[in-house]
């Protein structure tokens, strides 16, 4: 093989006593895509900042393109041609896409900013990803998955020879993921070096030429084949060998809880939705993204007004003005977003469980300190969260912030409870965790809505599964008769 | 997953019970300044002079309640200075234009004054007016009402027992207005800290739409919020009538920015969600020593507007290095 554009000798990165990175070597050729594995905290991060320079490792060095690499600011590893795209996206929606590509680096002309030229490149880029908008439209608006790739247009402007992808899928529906697939093969096919960080083991067999994997800040294995069984990679992400992913579906009851009749939101994001959960059932909705998945069940839980049709809970129809009133009937959401909509992250786990329960903390509006350190301590025990209530909510991994957003609900003892995307994000060896508590939900009798964008974990924790097109209700599968085609069909109607 | 390396740190506690700790920075530079002043003057060490200071600082300390509230909830309220000047003269207006009894018209001065934050409140949630637009709508219609009543002209002389509520110390210690502000501080602490109103405060300045989707009304909150910093600055305002024993329609100019100095350099967050009341107390308290010390010191007037923008600058540039 040729050499490598970047290398890694004995990386080792410190913060304090708590060493994050520990000798790790790695090479990256041009042309090819790597895939970077490891459970939250495993490293990743910091090692895609190391390389993209926004933080310098402690000891060890680096070699781009031959020469010793040790950038002092992401502006200096830019400027080499090292790139790394954010996970949240870092674009100034007031701007145009023009301005955001070229933003701090403006084609300039006698002093003054050559807008014309602006424009014009950004086109250029903007043709190369086959993304048909005008570089003069502000980035307000635009989808996630188009926002996306305005990030890797701004990328490619700066003529970058190596991409990192911090988890480029995350918001993304398999339509628009295959779309950017497309544009990773056609830059690996142009000589770009590619790190690809994602948790989605399919994505990576699909991407990928070889599979790195991250533990405790070790470069554990380096797996040469990205069509090395799923199971054998995740072992070696976890150290440990793996148990069942999925726990077994509980059965329904035949009491409907709750029933949806030609719900229509009023921002038009969904249209005539009809469906039923029963007691004790696992409702998957599924759907690319803007199929209006999200939309559809924060209507359910009074979040979003809607326009037309009924919401049916014991066969008493509601009228949901607020979260409030729904989650006084019972029916709560865990939110898309846990770090925007589920906690307040700075504040203690204590405090944002009792957020949501108030009410049983206090007698005639007065706070027993007591009793909310009984209930916040109950409640973290029972889900297995590994923090203390006093403890911010930042300092949690992904999956037990979702465990402390998912407790502060299951207090109430709800009768339907919704949970969008309730993984994402969340590393494999959590994952399992979160649908232990869905399993164990139903089988308390909890009608369950799970909305997701990863085909296969709806397809493993539903009994039925209602697919969802452009807003549409394209239809309602069975688990028998669920797999990813039969969704996949109904979901590109 | 910057957040799972801190994950590994001891956990440092940074919720609603630690609020009020919070504030030990502020806590040791008001006493730094006090032993300072202890030994600069022979004057500022005496239970005469605490006492003052505490006269001083009623009308700044009972605005800074209000303002902490609304500081919390990641809003801000520029018309509290307006507010005080139109509460103040809508009770004179009508204790002796329209002879009404002294303790209706400060009731009603009252209503006005919570009548301005209603508006202010309903202009931020019903039409999403950003907290500083509404407010500072209001700070200019709040003026101008103040001068419409009398024209611009100040009034003056009221009942005995009113200018006596600033002045006659009860048991040798302490001012009705002085316990009036001790009592509004201590009420506002005790609602942060155990009813569930004052949760829902740090939740809605945590993040709104967590707060929204947690089931927390957070409109009907954030109104709330308004009108009471509202009736606060017309409370102090009744309280500096009492002290100068007249009302002008001039009163309280710049006085929000007094105010949300104190409420800053007290440690709570412009950005809402985070800090408290204890805090608030020690900002007002810094900026009420601060300013008699300078006056004990003889340092011009001029010289004091610098000397207190700076220690604004320095108590939050240490605040956020200390978060750091």
């Amino acid at each position: 093989m040729s050499e490598p554009i970047l290398s890694l000798r004995g990386i080792s990165k410190s913060y304090g006593p708590l060493q994050v990175l520990r000798n790790v070597d790695l090479d990256i050729h041009a042309g090819e895509v790597v895939a970077l594995l490891g459970e939250n905290g495993a490293g990743k991060s910091t090692l895609s900042g190391i390389i993209a320079g926004s933080r310098p490792p402690s000891e060890g060095s680096m070699t781009w393109m031959g020469r010793p690499y040790a950038p002092a600011s992401p502006r200096e590893a830019i400027d080499k041609g090292v790139v790394l795209i954010h996970q949240e996206l870092k674009l100034l929606p007031e701007l145009t896409i023009a301005e955001n590509v070229f933003i701090g680096r403006w084609p300039m002309k006698g002093g003054r900013v050559d807008r014309a030229a602006m424009v014009e490149r950004a086109q250029e880029q903007l043709a190369r990803l086959n993304l048909r908008l005008p570089a003069t439209r502000k980035v307000q608006g635009l989808s996630t998955a188009q926002q996306q790739l305005v990030e890797i247009a701004k990328a490619l402007a700066l003529d970058a020879k190596l991409l990192i992808l911090d988890e480029p899928t995350a918001a993304l529906g398999g339509a628009e993921t295959e779309a950017l697939f497309e544009q990773v093969r056609k830059l690996r096919a142009e000589g770009v070096g590619i790190i690809y960080i994602s948790h989605r083991m399919e994505e990576i067999r699909q991407i990928t030429d070889r599979i790195v994997v991250l533990r405790d800040g070790e470069h554990v294995a380096d797996f040469a084949d990205s069509a090395t069984p799923v199971r054998t990679v995740v072992e070696s992400m976890v150290g440990r060998s793996l148990e069942r992913m999925f726990p077994p579906v509980p059965t329904p009851k035949a009491r409907t809880v709750l029933e949806v009749r030609g719900l229509t939101g009023a921002n038009g994001a969904f249209r005539d939705a009809n469906f039923s959960v029963a007691e004790g059932e696992i409702l998957g909705i599924a759907g690319l993204v803007g199929a209006g998945r999200t939309e559809l069940v924060r209507a359910i839980a009074g979040a979003d007004p809607v326009s037309a049709g009924t919401i049916w809970l014991d066969g008493r129809e509601l009228a949901l003005r607020s979260p409030a009133d729904a989650i006084a009937e019972g029916i709560v959401m865990v939110p898309e977003d846990r770090k925007l909509q589920g906690l307040v992250v700075e504040h203690g786990i204590g405090e944002n469980i009792v957020y949501a329960n108030l009410d049983k903390v206090s007698r005639g509006g007065w706070i027993s300190k007591s009793a909310v350190r009984a209930f916040a301590d109950g409640a973290i025990a029972r889900f297995g969260v590994k923090g203390q209530a006093g403890q911010p909510g930042s300092s949690l991994s992904g999956g037990n912030q979702q465990k402390v957003v998912i407790a502060k609900w299951l207090a109430r003892g709800p009768r339907v409870v919704i949970l969008d995307e309730p993984t994402r994000g969340i590393d494999v060896g959590a994952r399992s965790g979160i649908y232990d508590i869905i399993a164990g939900l139903a089988r308390e009798g909890v009608a369950v809505i799970v909305v997701s964008s990863d085909l296969e974990e709806v397809l493993g924790v539903s009994n039925r599964i209602v697919v969802l097109a452009q807003g549409r209700q394209a239809g309602i599968l069975n688990r028998a008769e669920a797999n990813d085609v039969s969704v996949m069909e109904l979901a590109t109607i | 997953m910057i957040a799972t390396v801190s994950e590994r740190e001891p956990a440092r506690s940074r919720g609603i019970l630690a609020s009020l700790s919070g504030a030990t920075g502020p806590l040791i530079g008001l006493i730094l300044l006090c032993v300072f002043l202890s030994l600069a003057t022979d004057t500022f060490l005496s239970v005469r002079n605490a006492l003052n200071i505490l006269d001083q600082i009623t009308v700044l300390g009972i605005m800074a309640v209000g303002m902490s509230f609304v500081i919390l909830i990641g809003g801000i309220d520029l018309s509290v200075g307006s507010v005080l000047a139109l509460s103040m003269m809508v009770m004179g207006w009508l204790a002796n234009v329209m002879g009404l009894p002294l303790p209706i018209s400060i009731l009603l001065a009252l209503v006005a004054s919570g009548l301005c934050g209603m508006v202010s409140g309903m202009l931020i949630t019903g039409f999403r007016v950003p907290p500083f637009i509404a407010t500072l709508a209001m700070m200019s219609v709040a003026r101008g009402l103040a001068n419409m009543i009398t024209d611009g002209q100040q009034i003056v002389g009221f009942p005995d027992w009113f200018m006596m509520l600033a002045i006659d110390r009860h048991f040798g210690v302490l001012t009705a207005t002085v316990a009036l502000m001790l009592v509004v501080t201590a009420a506002a602490w005790a609602f942060l800290r155990y009813r569930s109103g004052g949760r829902m405060l740090y939740a809605v300045g945590g993040n709104p739409e967590v707060a929204r989707l947690a089931g927390i009304n957070v409109n009907y909150v954030t109104i709330g919020v308004y009108v009471l910093a509202a009736i606060l600055a017309g409370l102090a305002g009744i309280v500096l009538a009492a002290r100068l024993d007249s009302v002008q329609p001039s009163s309280g100019l710049g006085y929000e920015l007094d105010t949300i100095a104190a409420v800053v350099i007290g440690g709570t967050s412009l950005s809402g969600g985070a800090g408290g009341i204890g805090g608030t107390l020690i900002g007002v308290l810094i900026i009420g020593v601060l300013r008699n010390g300078l006056n004990l010191l003889n340092v011009s007037p001029f010289l004091q507007q610098v000397i207190i923008g700076v220690v604004i600058a320095l108590a939050v540039a240490a605040e956020t290095l200390r978060r750091r």
